[in-house]
């Protein structure tokens, strides 16, 4: 796979290599091979249930659900401290998925931890259905923050740590924002409040799979130097590969060391990734696989060796 | 004559009294909070006082975050960057998983006076109360403003609260009826009704008592709360007297003039003649030469009754 984005996004990818931010040593204390393979059975069922209700529901996000299944699929399997028995317990990690279009991929997970019965899903994005075409805490059990509108999540996740931060609560705050997204004014307003307000207890994902829905990412709008411009606005960077749990846990282990500034964790992943003909291809931004397509993404996911 | 006091005062007043109470309430400014005198919470709470520089949007996220990890927020700057700038984060953050933020904005209308138009919140009641779950509310001086507040604090959910930039007279005292979603009649008459929201209210008496003098008894009602709107109330007096004068410091689209049309079409269809900044924008004057210019003083509000009770069946 790194083949092929070095030959689509060489220019992207080189630049991180020669910052020298791939790679980091890692021990074996954080995560071990047992619990690797399991994360990597879980993301194969996740990725496998995306494809099939969004097939059903006949519309829906592909590309950025499945850049973002491994960091959904860590978060609720081993980093955050959820209970599906009391979803809005107080003493709980939250997660504020701000590019709430990636939902079906947390839909998913919330239904194989049993916040909800998995059967929901079937009805994905149809009427009376409690999954929303884009997230609503009020509707489904498990989401702790509505979103959809670009933008708005980082600044949402800034309140919760911040009420934290307010109540002396140990809590961790989560968030996922897009790269397309961060095209929004308003999360560089969040990003300075955030650091000014020294929130160590606020950890972001960069789901930074390159593309959005017109084109690449660096062809819409540049510069993409995410790593200088969230240092200079005051946080903590790590860039690692999004699809690697190694590299997620430990570089959320390394966030939850890290003390006085908010932590950014640049994740290179790719859009559609699991699925051949959905990888790199902005068809599937925002448009569900349909007829051989479900079948033959199904069948890709299923044959994935690991 | 009545003593002049700032709607704004009552809210930085009240924020302390209520902060006191209440240790979950916090206060965030976009660096206006000297106006509008939520500065004067961090004088006794500094530790639940947030200023989140010049980043109205922000601000609103911040809130939505706040309130849902249990916290009561209240969040204010000038009404034209509270509602406008921030208008589909406190839709999509905000209103639709309906949380327990209350935007309070002064500077609402055009007695903002010499900064001019830019300034001069003319369309923020219309652009909030068509949000599904939030509630909109102008009182019409210092003493009310105090009783808002401590009525809003005590049911969860997004409110706009709507204050002014000048001095008001206070038409009110703390033993004058308030409920939120109750107008409240301040004059009895028969040939003609006169609602107005805000501080407006003195404009409308002042009209009734000159009517008063050419032999025309005008009820005057006063609107606090435009959503949810005493339609109750609208329909009872419009069927007595048959004909409507609106009053408000505000666009005629939109604003109370547009909320009381929509109840009396439905269930009372009587002429109505609307008071207010005619589709246009604010310049720089004096709050009282303002007034005047964009009709809306006490002559203006006498002829509107006549015209319309002219038009009476």
């Amino acid at each position: 796979m790194k083949e092929k984005r070095l030959s689509i996004d060489f220019f992207i990818v080189n630049e991180l290599d020669a910052q020298g931010l791939i790679s980091p040593e890692w021990s074996n204390t954080v995560i071990d091979e047992k619990k690797i393979q399991h994360l990597k059975n879980t993301a194969q069922k996740v990725r496998r249930k995306i494809i099939e209700i969004l097939g059903r529901a006949g519309s829906g996000h592909p590309g950025g659900s499945l850049s973002s299944t491994e960091i959904i699929v860590s978060l609720y399997e081993g980093i955050m401290d959820v209970d599906p028995s009391q979803p809005r317990k107080m003493q709980r990690d939250r997660l504020v998925l701000s590019k709430g279009h990636s939902c079906p991929a947390l839909y998913v997970m919330l239904a194989f931890k049993g916040f909800f019965p998995v059967e929901d899903l079937d009805h994905l994005r149809q009427w009376g259905s409690h999954l929303q075409g884009h997230p609503d805490m009020k509707s489904t059990p498990g989401v702790d923050m509505s979103s959809g509108s670009l933008g708005q999540g980082l600044s949402a996740a800034c309140g919760i740590a911040l009420a934290a931060k307010i109540d002396k609560r140990d809590f961790w705050t989560y968030c996922i924002i897009g790269d397309g997204e961060a095209q929004e004014g308003q999360i560089w307003e969040a990003s300075m409040f955030a650091a000014h307000n020294k929130l160590d207890n606020l950890i972001v994902f960069l789901d930074f799979n390159k593309q959005q829905i017109e084109g690449r990412v660096d062809e819409i709008i540049g510069p993409l130097q995410y790593e200088e411009k969230w240092k200079s606005f005051g946080w903590h960077v790590q860039t690692i590969d999004g699809h690697s749990f190694k590299e997620i846990f430990h570089a959320v282990d390394t966030a939850k060391k890290s003390r006085f500034k908010p932590f950014m964790i640049i994740a290179n992943t790719v859009k559609g990734k699991g699925v051949s003909f959905m990888e790199w291809n902005l068809d599937f931004h925002g448009t569900a696989p349909k007829g051989t397509e479900i079948e033959k993404a199904i069948s890709e996911i299923n044959d994935s060796a690991f | 004559m009545a003593e002049l006091k700032g709607t704004r005062d009552g809210y930085g007043e009240a924020l302390i009294e209520l902060g006191e109470k209440d240790s979950n309430i916090v206060v965030l400014d976009a660096d206006l909070g000297s106006s509008t005198r939520a500065r004067k919470f961090a004088t006794k709470f500094p530790e639940r006082y947030f200023n989140v520089g010049v980043a109205e949007q922000n601000m609103i996220g911040i809130a939505s975050g706040l309130a849902c990890t249990g916290k009561t927020v209240f969040a204010s700057t000038f009404a034209i960057f509270a509602t406008g700038r921030p208008w589909e984060q406190i839709r999509n953050s905000v209103c639709f998983s309906n949380l327990n933020v209350k935007i309070v904005a002064s500077h609402g209308g055009i007695t903002v006076g010499a900064d001019g138009a830019s300034h001069q919140s003319l369309e923020d009641v219309a652009i909030m109360r068509c949000i599904p779950n939030m509630k909109v509310i102008v009182p019409c001086d210092y003493e009310e403003t105090k009783k808002t507040m401590r009525e809003i604090v005590k049911v969860k959910g997004p409110y706009y609260i709507r204050l002014g930039r000048a001095k008001y007279p206070v038409l009110t005292n703390p033993d004058t009826p308030f409920e939120v979603g109750k107008g409240h009649i301040f004059r009895k008459g028969k040939h003609v009704t006169i609602i107005s929201t805000g501080t407006m209210l003195d404009h409308a008496l002042k009209a009734a008592a000159q009517l008063e003098k050419q032999d025309v008894q005008a009820e005057v009602m006063h609107i606090h709360t435009i959503k949810p709107i005493d339609a109750e109330l609208i329909a009872a007096s419009a069927k007595k007297t048959r004909c409507v004068v609106t009053v408000e410091e505000h666009s005629v689209i939109g604003g109370l003039g547009s909320a009381v049309s929509e109840v009396l079409c439905s269930c009372c269809p009587v002429p109505v003649e609307r008071i207010g900044i005619q589709d246009k924008f604010g310049r720089s004057g004096s709050p009282e030469v303002l007034i005047k210019v964009y009709n809306m003083d006490v002559p203006d509000i006498v002829e509107a009754a006549k015209k319309v009770i002219q038009k009476k069946d």
